[in-house]
């Protein structure tokens, strides 16, 4: 079978995200003052190619802990969809 | 007793480091590529230095790739073995990437990259360099953008109580404070060791510090400690 996965990978909620920091105020300047607590991070994509959903979801997860996040700062979570 | 320096795609500070350890400190250098497996030649007197740069473009995350290069492999062996390990900047965040030294370098808290001299501080005389360097406020350039150390409550508590924090940020008079701080470090943390003592990151850069020409020797105490 085939699956995709999408993939979030996000900064720990209790760090400060320099990035998302920047985006809010420029929001703020565009006048959108209604917006906050930007935070930025990452969507990957992949596909796999494995028996069942759940091999696939192992297989992620294990790219996840490995490579994809590094668990000291980032937190990540994802979905397989058959593609 | 010699230094290997390794090269990544992307590695810039290499050639200074290979400079600084031959030219200003007369040692023996081996260049050594990101590709090699071998590391026979070198002993666990000798030290394999982890340069400056942008190794594989910071794809993912700064040292992320790296980490899994055919070099790296040997090197984290060499380092379980007992081998000296000194990384730099880049060097740095691949050694934690590599689950080498604990904690995480993240992006400066000011979203500039910073460029400049700053002061650091030895804070223990536990540790090869703290031994070498002494107490004196050492001024060595920074150049990141993702510089800001950070650990975990746990984490810090351990690297405090094994003596584990080998450089602060601080002031030319040697005062530890939040304007000294060029990153927003967690308690103004610039470089650190493994609890073996043998495995040692920072972020200043004591390469960019060796030569008279540059009106700067005080990195010369940070790499000899190595030797």
């Amino acid at each position: 079978m085939k699956y995709i996965a999408h993939i979030n990978v996000m900064p720990l909620k209790e760090l400060l995200d320099p990035q998302g920091k920047a985006v809010n105020s420029s929001l703020h300047n565009l006048g959108l003052t209604n917006l906050h607590d930007v935070r930025i991070g990452k969507h990957i994509t992949l596909h796999v190619d494995a028996p069942t959903k759940d091999e696939a979801d192992r297989q992620v997860r294990d790219a996840c802990k490995r490579l994809l996040a590094n668990q000291v700062m980032e937190a990540f979570d994802f979905t397989l969809t058959e593609g | 007793m010699k230094f290997g320096v390794i090269v990544f795609p992307g590695s810039n500070c290499d050639r200074d480091m290979q400079h600084a350890l031959q030219d200003d400190l007369q040692q023996e250098v081996v260049m050594l590529w990101h590709k090699d497996r071998n590391l026979s030649m070198f002993t666990k007197n000798d030290c394999i230095v982890l340069p400056g740069g942008f190794s594989y473009g910071d794809y993912l995350r700064c040292g992320a790739v790296a980490r899994f290069s055919p070099m790296m492999e040997q090197v984290i062996n060499f380092a379980n073995n007992g081998g000296k390990v000194l990384g730099v900047c880049n060097g740095f965040q691949i050694l934690c990437e590599a689950g080498l030294l604990p904690g995480v370098l993240l992006q400066n808290d000011h979203q500039k990259f910073v460029c400049k001299n700053v002061y650091i501080k030895s804070e223990s005389t536990n540790n090869l360099i703290g031994v070498n360097v002494g107490e004196k406020a050492l001024k060595i350039p920074v150049a990141h953008g993702e510089g800001r150390y950070y650990a975990d409550a746990a984490t810090l508590k351990q690297l405090h109580d094994n003596k584990q924090i080998v450089f602060r940020y601080c002031d030319e008079h040697g005062e530890v404070h939040i304007n000294s701080n060029p990153n927003g470090a967690i308690n103004n943390i610039a470089g650190i060791c493994n609890e073996g003592r043998n495995v040692y990151g920072m972020m200043p850069h004591p390469e960019r510090a060796c030569s008279t020409a540059l009106n700067n020797i005080d990195g010369r105490a940070i790499l000899m400690a190595l030797n």
